[in-house]
């Protein structure tokens, strides 16, 4: 997999900090769950597996973390293969799913547990656990059991105790999943802060891909065992490279058609009777099967005619009225269900539920992908 | 109120099955009206006695009287048997007078003749005797079972040593109890463990194995250790066999202590295994997880995070096979030989041989006091709410 733009952190020559090669992972030696997986994490960066549920991500942290064994291929942390490395040995912190706080210890018992098993002087202990519930605003609660905190606050110890003793990475299994959508929204903030302070390196997972847009440098898209594609957010939006990702990220419209011509970085596309004129993200010839995406807030409902280098015949089949856009249901190149948002500036522009209307997008808002290995929706 | 009186049939059931047996027996270690109700006169009498020299005519010849009328209600072996439970020797003494004085022609003087028949009635301590054992309400049976005494001046006095047997027995008891409770611990934790991190199918086979022979009858169980254990037995046998001891050296390890606490610890098992098992299933396996990845090895994850989680089912396990222990009595019984006997089976021999039915019930208010203090100081130390029983 080519690595597809670079983050923020990025620009001056990273180092290497973690490096799967080749890594494939069965449990019952039959499917695989993780296949020839290759994935490098840089020092420092916040990285994301995104993915549905049973697409491998959770193995792979698994795997990283220590508690699972790759079938084939290596796992490198700091450039030292860590086949033979028990987990306590690697010196990760985990923030697990549903936080495993030990429920008969006290926060600060918690937080002092790696540190006590680490043999370090008492004083010292007591001085990091205070920085740490510092660090995540839980001054005073050392005295609570788990049991007595709320799950955002639960979630801030499960952290400050990943971090207490310093690992240079971090892994977080779908940390925020327990939580309401609003404390959700305040963790992700509160992870991004003390991620950035601390300069960790945090290998995140999750299946909401607006938190994985949220909070990370680098995205890595799964899909049964597979990484489909490792970009910053802004390019997996912008430039989806595979159909899965095209969907996955954000909404999407999808026409699938037969290329039929080749122009440079365009190709023309022959989708439902009509032709689009699409951007040549993969390296399509002329008779391949390709999806055109299509973003629906690109989309413009009766445009001027000559402004877009794509203008094709649509009807309307439904109008939904969202407050800040319009959503309009349409058919387009006998593809239903085709979306388009307008924005809400000029009320309805006009038109109504089955008006037979021009739809237009620039040639390179269309990007025509290689499509999934499911084929499906192909004539 | 309704439901409540769903519950009534079992409240009945419990109530004429168990509670009033209890209280009865309960009663009879301290209510024992049988001397008082034959010889009410004389014990009487004996009220105003001074307590040191020979009674006077009147005592004798009232006693005399109430004896006579005794034997011809045919309770007379009864209160003999009583009042020789005070003091030894005394139910000769008193039959033997009776026989004597009923075939003789009434005497002047009732005193000289008894005394005539047996000098132990010139003695201050019979009377003293025979006033204990008319004492209506008497603590005189939890004495005995504390291997106490009352000396003739009134106050309490501890049995010579070779005298005392139930506060030993009481003593080997625990510590056997408490032996027991600990191998069972040791045994059933790594099982409760196996059981409660298997896949659910083998799961429910191993939790099976562990309630196979908790289903078969104890009697079975029981014979089946006679068979392993037995000087003539297969552990004997195969030991022989292979050369490890030589024939007559056999290994005697049943009709003994050896053989109690094998057995023992055997039958109560799953009482130890089943709430264990109950709070282990609720710890998920992650928390060793987690804590393998906080850096500790697994000593330290399972001292300070998983076994503090099992202590309520650690808690709750000891103290239903310690409860249980310390009260079985068929397994000693089979299996126990002459040094195996706990104090049930001493409480069996009271109710069943020497029919010292107050002492037997004696005996049993000890071991239920003894285990409700247990309790209590169990529920200080580790709060009963915090135990899960299954």
């Amino acid at each position: 997999m080519a690595e597809h733009g670079t983050g923020p952190l990025m620009d001056s020559s990273p180092k290497v900090h973690v490096e799967f090669e080749g890594v494939s992972k069965s449990y019952d030696g039959r499917t695989m769950v993780v296949r020839d997986l290759d994935l490098v994490v840089y020092e420092g960066e916040f990285l994301t597996l995104l993915g549905p549920s049973g697409s491998g991500k959770t193995t792979c942290l698994m795997m990283l973390a220590g508690f699972q064994v790759p079938t084939s291929g290596a796992i490198r942390i700091g450039g030292r293969a860590v086949d033979d490395l028990p987990p306590r040995k690697r010196d990760i912190g985990v923030v697990f799913q549903n936080y495993a706080l030990f429920p008969h210890m006290t926060v600060g018992e918690n937080l002092s547990f790696p540190l006590e098993v680490r043999g370090m002087d008492p004083q010292e202990i007591r001085k990091r656990v205070g920085g740490s519930l510092e660090l995540v605003r839980l001054e005073g609660l050392e005295g609570r059991r788990p049991g007595e905190l709320s799950g955002g606050q639960q979630q801030r110890v499960a952290i400050a105790r990943a971090l207490v003793f310093e690992p240079a990475l971090v892994l977080m299994d779908e940390p925020l999943g327990a939580l309401d959508r609003r404390l959700r929204e305040e963790m992700q903030y509160e992870v991004r802060r003390i991620q950035r302070k601390l300069g960790v390196t945090v290998v995140y997972v999750t299946h909401d891909q607006q938190e994985a847009m949220a909070m990370s440098d680098r995205v890595a898209v799964f899909q049964r065992g597979r990484i489909e594609q490792v970009a910053p957010p802004e390019a997996l939006y912008e430039e989806p490279e595979r159909e899965f990702v095209a969907r996955f990220i954000g909404d999407n419209n999808l026409l699938h058609g037969r290329v039929i011509g080749v122009e440079g970085d365009l190709c023309r596309v022959e989708t439902g009777g009509q032709i689009v004129t699409a951007f040549r993200v993969v390296p399509c010839q002329v008779g391949d099967l390709v999806s055109v995406a299509i973003r629906p807030e690109r989309v413009a409902v009766s445009p001027k005619p000559g402004l877009y280098g794509n203008e094709l015949d649509a009807r309307i089949d439904d109008i939904a009225f969202l407050g800040d856009h319009l959503r309009l249901r349409m058919t387009v190149c006998d593809s239903p269900d085709f979306i388009a948002k307008i924005p809400n500036i000029v009320g309805h522009g006009g038109v109504l539920e089955g008006d037979r209307v021009r739809v237009g997008w620039t040639l390179t808002d269309a990007r025509a992908l290689e499509p999934d290995e499911s084929g499906e929706g192909f004539p | 109120m309704r439901p409540a009186l769903l519950v009534l049939p079992l409240a009945a059931f419990i109530l004429v099955t168990f509670v009033a047996p209890l209280a009865v027996m309960l009663g009879r270690s301290l209510y024992d009206p049988l001397v008082a109700d034959a010889l009410p006169e004389t014990l009487r009498l004996l009220r105003q006695w001074d307590g040191e020299r020979t009674p006077s005519e009147p005592v004798f010849e009232t006693m005399a009287g109430e004896l006579l009328k005794a034997r011809r209600e045919r309770t007379l072996g009864r209160i003999a048997t009583r009042v020789n439970r005070v003091q030894a020797g005394l139910r000769s003494a008193l039959l033997k007078s009776v026989r004597k004085l009923r075939s003789a022609p009434r005497p002047d003087s009732w005193r000289e003749a008894m005394i005539a028949v047996d000098p132990k009635w010139a003695e201050a301590r019979t009377w003293h005797a025979i006033r204990r054992a008319g004492e209506r309400f008497t603590l005189r049976h939890y004495l005995h079972a504390l291997d106490l005494d009352q000396a003739p001046g009134g106050g309490i006095i501890r049995q010579p040593p070779d005298l005392r047997i139930y506060l030993p027995l009481l003593q080997r008891t625990l510590a056997v109890s408490l032996g027991i409770t600990l191998l069972c611990l040791l045994l059933g934790y790594p099982i409760a463990y196996l059981i409660a991190n298997a896949p659910p199918r083998r799961a429910n086979l191993l939790l099976l194995l562990v309630l196979v022979p908790f289903w078969t009858s104890l009697l079975v169980r029981t014979t089946s250790w006679i068979v392993l254990l037995q000087t003539q037995g297969v552990i004997n046998d195969l030991l022989a066999a292979v050369g490890l001891i030589a024939e007559d050296q056999r290994i005697s390890m049943i009709y003994n202590m050896t053989g109690t606490v094998v057995a023992m610890t055997h039958v109560l098992l799953p009482f130890m295994v089943l709430p264990l098992y109950s709070v282990m299933r609720t710890i998920p396996p992650l928390y060793m997880s987690a804590a393998a990845s906080l850096g500790a090895n697994f000593l330290q994850a399972f001292r300070r995070v998983y076994w503090p989680q099992t202590l309520p089912g650690v808690a709750a396990g000891s103290l239903l096979v310690f409860i249980l222990a310390i009260g079985y009595f068929i397994t000693p019984a089979l299996v126990g030989g002459q040094s195996g006997q706990l104090i049930s089976n001493m409480v069996a021999y009271h109710m069943q041989q020497s029919l010292n039915w107050g002492l037997a019930a004696a005996l049993g208010g000890v071991l239920l006091g003894g285990v409700f203090l247990l309790y209590l100081v169990f529920n200080r130390l580790v709060g009963v709410d915090r135990m899960r029983l299954g």
